[in-house]
Parts: C-alpha cells; sequence; structure tokens
C-alpha cells in the first residue's frame, strides 16, 4: 500500500512541475529560447503574493488573480527588453544574457526581502486529505494537479484551436514565411513570453504554499522545470506534463525504496536517464 | 497610377549588392513577368516589394504610398502577398491549417477556403493531412492557395515552376486566370522564358540586377530577350 502511496504523490507533485516547466516549454517551442532566470521569477512571484497577503490580508489564492496578469507584464516587458535581443542568434548569448538576469532578479529579491525563508500559509487547507481505501491523497496537492492540467489544457486550446494559436505554430515552423502571412512574430513572441512567465508566477505561488522559499531558490526550481522538458520531450506540452509526472514519481518512488537517500536524486538519475536514452524525450518529435 | 512602382531601388544581401537601380511598373489588374538567369536579382526583386530584403536607396511605391518604413507583416495586411521560392509550408501544420494561417489578416474578398478547394481539387482531398507530407506540387499549390486566402492585391508568384514536372507546372498556371479574374494583379518571377511570357501581359528582363529588356509579352522577339537574357551584344 505505501507504493501506490507513494506513487500518487509523485503524480500529484508531477502537476506542480509541470506547471514550472509550461513557460519553459512554450518559450522553446516557439521561439527556440531558454530563459534561465525562468526559477527566479517563480520565487519571485512567491514574495510578491507574500507581500500581497501581509499587506492586504486574506489568503494567497486571491493574489493569483492580481499576479498572473502582472507576470503576463513581466513577460512582455523582458521580451522587449531582453529576449527580443536573444531570439534567432547564437545560443551562447541566451545563456549569458539569462543567467546575467536569474542574478539581478535573485539579487534584488535578497536587497528587498533579506534572505529569509518565507511561506504563504493557506491554512487548514495544506493538511487536509481523503482517504480512498488505505490510501491518503492530500487536497491541496490534488488541487495543484487539477490546477496545471487545466492551465495545460487551455493552453493546448489555445494553440491548436484559434488563430493567434495557429499563428504561434507557424511561427514556431518559419517565423519569415509567418511574416509572409501577415503574422507580426513580435508580437506572438511578447504574448508567449507573457503567457510563460504568468504560469510559472502561478506555479511559484503554488509551490511557496507547500514548502517555505528564499531568495536563492530560483536555480533549483529551473532543474525541475528544465528536467520535466527534457523528460517530456521539446516542444511538446503534453509531453511536459508526461515528464512532470515521471520526474514527480522518480522522486516519490526512488524515496520509498531508499529512504536515506535525497528525493531529488531519483528525478536527476531519471533525466540523465532519458538524456543518455532517448535524448529527444518521451514524447519528443525525432527532429527535434 | 501603377499599382506597383519600383523606382531606382539598390537592394543588398549584407555587402552584396543584388539590384542597381532597378526601375519598374505594374499596372492594376495586369500580369507582368520578370525573367532573367540565376542572380539577376528576380528573387530579390520580390523580397524587396514583400520587405523581407531591405532596399538602401530607391522608393517601391504599393497604390501610391512608399513601403520604406513599412515592416513585412504590414505590407501582407495592405494586399501584398508572396509565395516565397521552396515554398515554405509550414510543416506541423496540416493542409487546411497552413491555408487559415493564409488568411490571418482576414483581408475580405473572394478567395475562401471552398474557392482555393474549387481550383485547387487536390488539396481538398488532403484538407486534414500534415504539409509535411505532400508531394512538390501539392505543396506549391499550398504555397498559392495559402497566399490567395489573404485576398492580395497584388500577387507575388516566385518561380512556381521550380523542381516541378511539366505537367504539373502547366496544371498551376492553368489558376492564373481565375486568379486575374478576381482583379489581382500578378508578378510573376519565372525561369521558364515560355510560361512566363504566356501567362503576362508586360514583361521584363532582368540582367545582373537591372532591366535589360520590356515590353509587351506578346511582342518581344526571341533574339532580343535571348540577348537580354544572357547579355551578349545584339543588332536589330
Amino acid at each position: 500500500m505505501n507504493w501506490i502511496q507513494a506513487a500518487i504523490s509523485g503524480v500529484l507533485l508531477g502537476g506542480l512541475y509541470a506547471l514550472y516547466a509550461t513557460g519553459l516549454s512554450l518559450s522553446f517551442g516557439v521561439m527556440r529560447l531558454i530563459n534561465l532566470a525562468h526559477g527566479d521569477l517563480a520565487v519571485m512571484a512567491a514574495f510578491l503574493s507574500s507581500t500581497l497577503v501581509l499587506s492586504f490580508g486574506g489568503s494567497p489564492f486571491w493574489t493569483i488573480l492580481v499576479l498572473m496578469p502582472v507576470g503576463f507584464g513581466v513577460g512582455v516587458l523582458l521580451q522587449k527588453v531582453v529576449f527580443d535581443r536573444l531570439v534567432g542568434v547564437d545560443p551562447a548569448f541566451q545563456i549569458v544574457a539569462t543567467f546575467g538576469l536569474s542574478i539581478v532578479i535573485q539579487n534584488a529579491l535578497l536587497k528587498v526581502y533579506t534572505a529569509d525563508r518565507r511561506a504563504l500559509d493557506i491554512g487548514p487547507l495544506k493538511t487536509k486529505a481523503f482517504k480512498i481505501a488505505e490510501v491518503s491523497i492530500g487536497l491541496f496537492p490534488l488541487l495543484r494537479f487539477v490546477v496545471a492540467v487545466l492551465v495545460l489544457v487551455s493552453l493546448s486550446l489555445f494553440l491548436g484551436r484559434t488563430s493567434t494559436g495557429r499563428a504561434f505554430r507557424a511561427t514556431s515552423d518559419d517565423p519569415e514565411a509567418a511574416r509572409l502571412m501577415g503574422i507580426n512574430s513580435r508580437a506572438i513572441y511578447m504574448i508567449a513570453s507573457g503567457i510563460a512567465v504568468s504560469t510559472v508566477f502561478l506555479a511559484g505561488i503554488f509551490s511557496g504554499a507547500q514548502t517555505n522559499f528564499a531568495s536563492s531558490d530560483g536555480p533549483g526550481l529551473l532543474i525541475f522545470a528544465f528536467e520535466a522538458v527534457i523528460i517530456g520531450g521539446l516542444g511538446s506540452l503534453w509531453g511536459t506534463l508526461a515528464g512532470g509526472i515521471a520526474l514527480g514519481l522518480a522522486q516519490t518512488l526512488g524515496a520509498e525504496q531508499f529512504t536515506d537517500w535525497p528525493a531529488q536524486l531519483f528525478g536527476h538519475v531519471l533525466f540523465l536517464i532519458v538524456l543518455a536514452v532517448r535524448p529527444n524525450g518521451l514524447f519528443g518529435r525525432a527532429e527535434a | 497610377m501603377a499599382l506597383l512602382e519600383i523606382d531606382a531601388v539598390d537592394a543588398f544581401y549584407g555587402d552584396f549588392q543584388a539590384l542597381f537601380g532597378l526601375t519598374l511598373a505594374v499596372d492594376e489588374g495586369h500580369a507582368v513577368a520578370v525573367i532573367g538567369a540565376n542572380g539577376a536579382g528576380k528573387s530579390t526583386l520580390l523580397k524587396a516589394v514583400a520587405g523581407s530584403v531591405p532596399t538602401r536607396s530607391g522608393c517601391v511605391r504599393f497604390d501610391g504610398t512608399n513601403l520604406a518604413d513599412v515592416l513585412s507583416h504590414r505590407r501582407v495586411a495592405a494586399g501584398i502577398s508572396l509565395v516565397p521560392e521552396g515554398r515554405r509550408i509550414f510543416n506541423s501544420l496540416s493542409v487546411e491549417e497552413n491555408l487559415r494561417v493564409g488568411a490571418f489578416c482576414e483581408r475580405p474578398g473572394p478567395w475562401t477556403l471552398p474557392k482555393v478547394y474549387e481550383n485547387f481539387p487536390m488539396l481538398e482531398r488532403l484538407a486534414k493531412r500534415s504539409a509535411a507530407k505532400l508531394s512538390g506540387g501539392e505543396q506549391q499549390a499550398l504555397a498559392i492557395g495559402r497566399a490567395l486566402m489573404n485576398n492580395p492585391r497584388l500577387l507575388l508568384l516566385d518561380e512556381v515552376s521550380l523542381g516541378l514536372a511539366p505537367a504539373i507546372v502547366k496544371s498551376l498556371y492553368a489558376v492564373l486566370p481565375n486568379i486575374r479574374q478576381e482583379g489581382t494583379t500578378v508578378l510573376i518571377v519565372e525561369q521558364d522564358v515560355n510560361q512566363a511570357l504566356a501567362a503576362s501581359d508586360m514583361a521584363y528582363c532582368l540582367l545582373e540586377g537591372k532591366v535589360s529588356l520590356s515590353g509587351r509579352a506578346s511582342e518581344l522577339s526571341r533574339a532580343a530577350i535571348s540577348a537580354a537574357y544572357f547579355g551578349s551584344e545584339v543588332h536589330t
């Protein structure tokens, strides 16, 4: 029964990882951009949420309604100021520029919020659970998982069914040909970055409600997001969900078997195995 | 006034100059052919009109408006559609999605999905198929249909015949009268001189980035075309 319990926890944890990875997957899919400051943006969102709660009271959940649009704006701004210069050039520039951005955000957070750890208080919901047979399912992890799936479903409907979504995919295939269809690729990139930061803001708030956070946590979160994207396959949204779940399962099942070892280790091992055996990921396109 | 006026245009790829003071005009409703050898500047001319190659001096005017500061995606909204060399189909989209992307600007006009299918029946059968799986001829039909979905006032065709069997080229050009019937102006770049001349009213021959010959397509002599095409001396 412990194994089933661990598996369910792993799947639910995978929802959070998928939420972290969604923006990374979208940015890479649409403009081949890897933003190394992705995790720091999540931490920033958790701090902003805590500031809002301390100033206006209430539960952190209402801050999502404010911070997701703010995240969209931050994404658009970052695209205009930083990322636009990195699209279509040597990837080395992306690494250097977004790594620099990561350091800037970490130090800004350190300056404003000091090095103390904080947590978002969601009250009794954090520990509420219900039992099916002998397996206990946490209400909050379940909620988080459902939200992650909803985000991925709506994003996938947006890309698959709307005119702007088609323009996203056309731009991803061939930005110059997309411009010949009247598509403003710069506007598409801005929307993509807006959605990417907005979803990682959501992930940051959900994560901050589960575990406490500090200004230097970003790079650690980036690794989970990065691993979920690679395991699932670059540029595939459903792959990203599968990758998140696989990462979560590896951690909880690994920790169940080897109780003395840190859970994260098993996620990293799975990541390395996938990279060695199936470098395109579980659902990646062969040519990607 | 001509729909498209190209006035003493210089265009470059980096440091390489491809067009030298090129001047030509296309009247509304006409089909104009631009012929010339490889590297004569034909494709560059179309790219300069579509906005994917910048011009350094001279002026490109569309319906009287100088296009110098108009970005390429805005030119599409203004009614200029390019069928690019190499087709540039969106491979991860289906045939129908490719056509719908063509209508991104939602310009009103006669060209709709059913009308494109009527003119290119093979596309209707392949509507749900991935565009990457199409043959060269089918991809070229899709590229033309996709451009028509924008309901362009000016359609730029770049090397439609390239790499295709003669029968397929003929079937693609057979649609041109239907396109022109809707009042669309067409600028055709072709290496296949006979095909280009047969399909157009006016013709320009380019040589090393300049116009070496121009006239009514039906009145140009083979000798004059041959001289203008290859740059040899000719006395008529």
